[in-house]
C-alpha cells in the first residue's frame, strides 16, 4: 500500500475490485440470448443494407486519427512546426537564449 | 574475496568491470559469435548483481565512499592535506537508484541485442560501445568528483553517439548522431567551463568539499547557469529538447532504450548540482519556480508534439521528452515546497513522486522502444501508415506494448500510476492547475498510445510476419516484471528504494559529511 498526502493507493485492493466487475460483467454476459454463435452471418455488422467493405479498405492509418484534433490545433501546430526546424544551428541558438535566460532569473532574483 | 572486501571496493569494481570489458570484447570478438554474446551478457549479469548487492547496503543507510588510488580506499583526505585530493567515489542512495536504473536498462537492452542486431556488421563494436556508455552512466552516478563527472559525462555522450550511428548506411542516422555530438559538445563545454570556474575559487574538484565551501558569489551563480542549462539540455527539457526525437528516433532501439537512461543519468547530475552542491545556498523557491516552468512546458509541448508523429519512433521520443517534465514537475514542486517548513512533508513526497517516476519512466519506456524495435525488425519501416494488424502475429510484441503504454498513462495498477498520483496530489498544494495539467498530458498520452496500438496491432492482417526471436522477447519480458512488480508494490519501492533516495538528495549535510566529515 502506497500512503500519499491526501490517502493511499492499494493496487491489490484494485485488482480485487477489478476481478469482481469483471465477473458481474460475466454474469450478465451469460444471461444474454443462449442462440447467438458468433459464426456466419450473425458476426456481419448491418450497415443499412449496404454491402461490409473490405477490412483491409477501411482499416483507419495513422495519418488519419485525431484529425479534427489537429485541425482545431493548427495555429498552434504550425507555431510549433515552425521552432521545429530539424537544422542544428537553431538547437544550438535555442540552447544559448535559454542559458541567458537563466542568467537573467538567477541575477534578478538577488535584485528584487 | 569475502563479502566485506567485495562490498567496500563494489563502487570502483562497478565502474572498472565494464570499462575493462570493453577493451577486452574486440580481443573475446575475434573468438566467435557465442563468445562474444556469452561475455557481453555475463558482464552485464555481473553488474547488475554488484549493483544490487551495493544497494542492498546503501538504501540500508550508509553512504559508501572510495578513493581512487589511496592505500585505504575509506580516507577521502590525505595525512598532508586539509581537503579531498584524489578522485572519491561518494555512492548514497540517490546515486545507487540510479545505477540501479542504468545497470537494469543495459542488462535488457543487451539481452535483447542479440537477436536483434544479429544481421548487422560490427556487432563486437556494438557490445564495446554499449558496455562504454554503461560505464559513463555509472561513473557518473556515483562519482563525487566534478572533474570525473565531466569525463564519464563525455565517455557517455561519445559512445552515445557512436551508437546511434551504428546503421552508418543510412543517412538519418549519421544526422541524428552529428547533431548529439555537436550538442553534447556544447553542453560539455559548458560543464567544463563552470567546474573552472568553481576551481578557480576553491581549489577544489570534490563536490562534498565544494559544498562545504561553496559562497553563492557571482562566479558561482554564473556556475550554476551553466551547469544547469547544460544538464537541463541533455536530459531533453523543453525548449532544448530538439535533439532528443532526431537521435531517439534513428539509433537502435535497443541503444534508445538506453538513451533514455543515459538521459536521465544527465537529470541526476541536474538534481546533485541543484540539492548536493549549491542546496543551502540556493533560494529553494526560485529554483523549483524554474524546474516546474521546465516540467510543464515539457510535458505539454512534448505530448502535443507526439501527437501527430507517423513514425513510431520519432512519436515516443516526444513522450519521453514529455514524461521528464514529470520528473521535473515533482522534483521542482518537491523543492518549491521544501522551502516553507509547513509543507516539508508534500515537499518531500513530491520529490518521491518525481524520483519514482524516473525508475518508473526508464522501464517502460524503455520497454516501448524495445516493442517498436520488434516492430522495425520485422517490417523493416518505422513509419505507422504503413503498420497495421500485427497483434494478429506478434502477440507478445502486443501485450509487452500494451502494459508499456498503460504504464506510460498512468493506468492503474501499473507503476506509472503510482508515480503520477503522488506528483498529481503534491503538485495541487503548490497549485490546482499545475495538477490539472499533469492529468490533461496523461490524457494526451494515452490517446496517443490508444492510435499507436490501433494503427500497428489492429485491424486486419496485413503483414505476414512472425513474432521476434525470443531473446527479443526475454529482453522486454525484463522490464515488463519490473514494471508489474513496482506496479504490485509501490508501498515497498517507495519506502525501501525512492524514500532514501529522496532524503539523500534532500540532506546536503550528510552528503558533505561522509567526505569531510566533522
Amino acid at each position: 500500500m502506497l500512503r500519499t498526502t491526501g490517502g493511499y493507493w492499494d493496487p491489490v485492493l484494485w485488482i480485487i475490485a477489478f476481478i469482481v466487475v469483471a465477473i458481474v460483467a460475466y454474469i450478465i454476459r451469460a444471461m444474454g440470448r443462449s442462440d447467438y454463435s458468433g459464426k456466419g452471418e450473425q458476426r456481419k455488422p448491418y450497415i443499412s443494407g449496404v454491402e461490409e467493405p473490405e477490412k483491409e479498405a477501411v482499416h483507419i492509418r495513422a495519418g488519419n486519427i485525431y484529425w479534427g484534433f489537429l485541425e482545431s490545433m493548427k495555429g498552434y501546430y504550425n507555431a510549433m512546426m515552425k521552432i521545429h526546424t530539424g537544422i542544428v544551428n537553431d538547437y544550438i541558438s535555442w540552447f544559448v537564449g535559454i542559458s541567458a535566460l537563466l542568467f537573467i532569473f538567477v541575477f534578478l532574483v538577488e535584485v528584487i | 574475496m569475502n563479502a566485506d572486501w567485495l562490498l567496500q571496493n563494489s563502487p570502483a569494481l562497478i565502474i572498472a568491470i565494464p570499462l575493462l570489458a570493453a577493451f577486452l570484447m574486440p580481443v573475446i570478438d575475434k573468438i566467435g559469435r557465442r563468445a562474444r554474446n556469452a561475455f557481453a551478457i555475463i558482464i552485464l549479469v555481473i553488474e547488475e548483481m554488484l549493483v544490487l548487492f551495493l544497494a542492498y547496503d546503501v538504501f540500508g543507510g550508509n553512504i559508501h565512499i572510495y578513493t581512487m588510488g589511496a592505500a585505504n580506499p575509506l580516507t577521502t583526505v590525505p595525512a598532508q592535506a586539509a581537503v579531498p585530493i584524489r578522485i572519491v567515489l561518494e555512492v548514497d542512495a540517490m546515486g545507487i537508484f540510479m545505477a540501479i536504473i542504468s545497470a537494469t536498462v543495459c542488462l535488457a537492452a543487451g539481452i535483447y541485442s542479440l537477436a536483434f542486431i544479429e544481421e548487422e556488421k560490427g556487432k563486437g563494436k556494438y557490445y564495446t560501445l554499449l558496455l562504454l556508455i554503461l560505464v559513463g552512466m555509472l561513473g557518473m552516478e556515483l562519482t563525487g568528483d566534478m572533474f570525473n563527472l565531466f569525463v564519464f559525462l563525455e565517455v557517455l555522450s561519445i559512445a552515445c553517439a557512436a551508437l546511434i550511428a551504428y546503421r552508418s548506411n543510412t543517412g538519418d542516422a549519421v544526422e541524428g548522431a552529428f547533431k548529439f555530438l555537436i550538442i553534447s559538445s556544447i553542453a560539455a563545454l559548458f560543464v567544463l567551463f563552470a567546474i573552472a570556474l568553481l576551481y578557480a575559487q576553491y581549489d577544489l574538484l570534490n563536490m562534498a568539499a565544494l559544498a562545504h565551501a561553496i559562497t553563492y558569489s557571482n562566479l558561482d551563480k554564473i556556475a550554476l547557469v551553466l551547469l544547469v542549462a547544460a544538464f537541463a539540455m541533455k536530459c531533453g527539457s523543453v525548449p532544448m529538447h530538439f535533439w532528443t526525437p532526431d537521435a531517439y528516433s534513428v539509433a537502435p532501439a535497443s541503444i534508445t532504450a538506453i538513451l533514455v537512461a543515459a538521459s536521465q543519468a544527465s537529470l541526476y547530475a541536474l538534481f546533485r548540482v541543484c540539492f548536493s552542491l549549491y542546496n543551502v545556498t540556493l533560494n529553494l523557491a526560485t529554483i523549483g519556480g524554474a524546474l516546474i516552468i521546465f516540467g510543464l512546458l515539457s510535458m505539454f509541448i512534448g505530448v502535443t508534439m507526439a501527437l501527430p508523429q507517423k513514425d513510431i519512433k520519432r512519436l515516443m521520443a516526444y513522450h519521453a521528452i514529455s514524461q521528464t517534465g514529470y520528473m521535473l514537475l515533482g522534483v521542482g514542486v518537491g523543492l518549491y515546497l521544501l522551502a516553507d517548513p509547513e509543507f516539508s512533508t508534500y515537499g518531500i513526497k513530491a520529490m518521491e513522486g518525481g524520483i519514482f517516476h524516473i525508475i518508473n519512466h526508464a522501464m517502460y519506456k524503455g520497454l516501448l522502444f524495445l516493442t517498436s524495435g520488434a516492430i522495425f525488425y520485422r517490417l523493416k519501416t518505422r513509419n505507422l501508415n504503413e503498420m497495421g494488424g500485427l497483434g494478429h502475429s506478434m502477440k507478445w510484441t502486443a501485450i509487452f506494448f500494451i502494459i508499456g503504454a498503460l504504464a506510460i498513462a498512468g493506468i492503474p495498477p501499473f507503476n506509472g500510476f503510482a508515480s503520477k498520483l503522488l506528483i498529481y496530489e503534491a503538485a495541487y498544494k503548490v497549485s490546482p492547475i499545475l495538477s490539472i495539467i499533469a492529468m490533461l498530458v496523461s490524457i494526451l498520452t494515452l490517446a496517443s498510445f490508444v492510435k499507436v496500438f490501433h494503427s500497428a496491432f489492429m485491424g486486419p492482417k496485413i503483414h505476414d510476419v512472425e513474432e521476434v526471436p525470443r531473446s527479443m522477447l526475454a529482453g522486454m519480458a525484463v522490464l515488463t516484471f519490473v514494471i508489474i512488480l513496482f506496479g504490485l508494490f509501490p508501498g515497498w519501492v517507495v519506502g525501501n528504494i525512492v524514500h532514501p533516495a529522496a532524503q539523500a538528495l534532500a540532506e546536503q549535510a550528510a552528503y558533505i559529511q561522509a567526505v569531510i566529515g566533522g
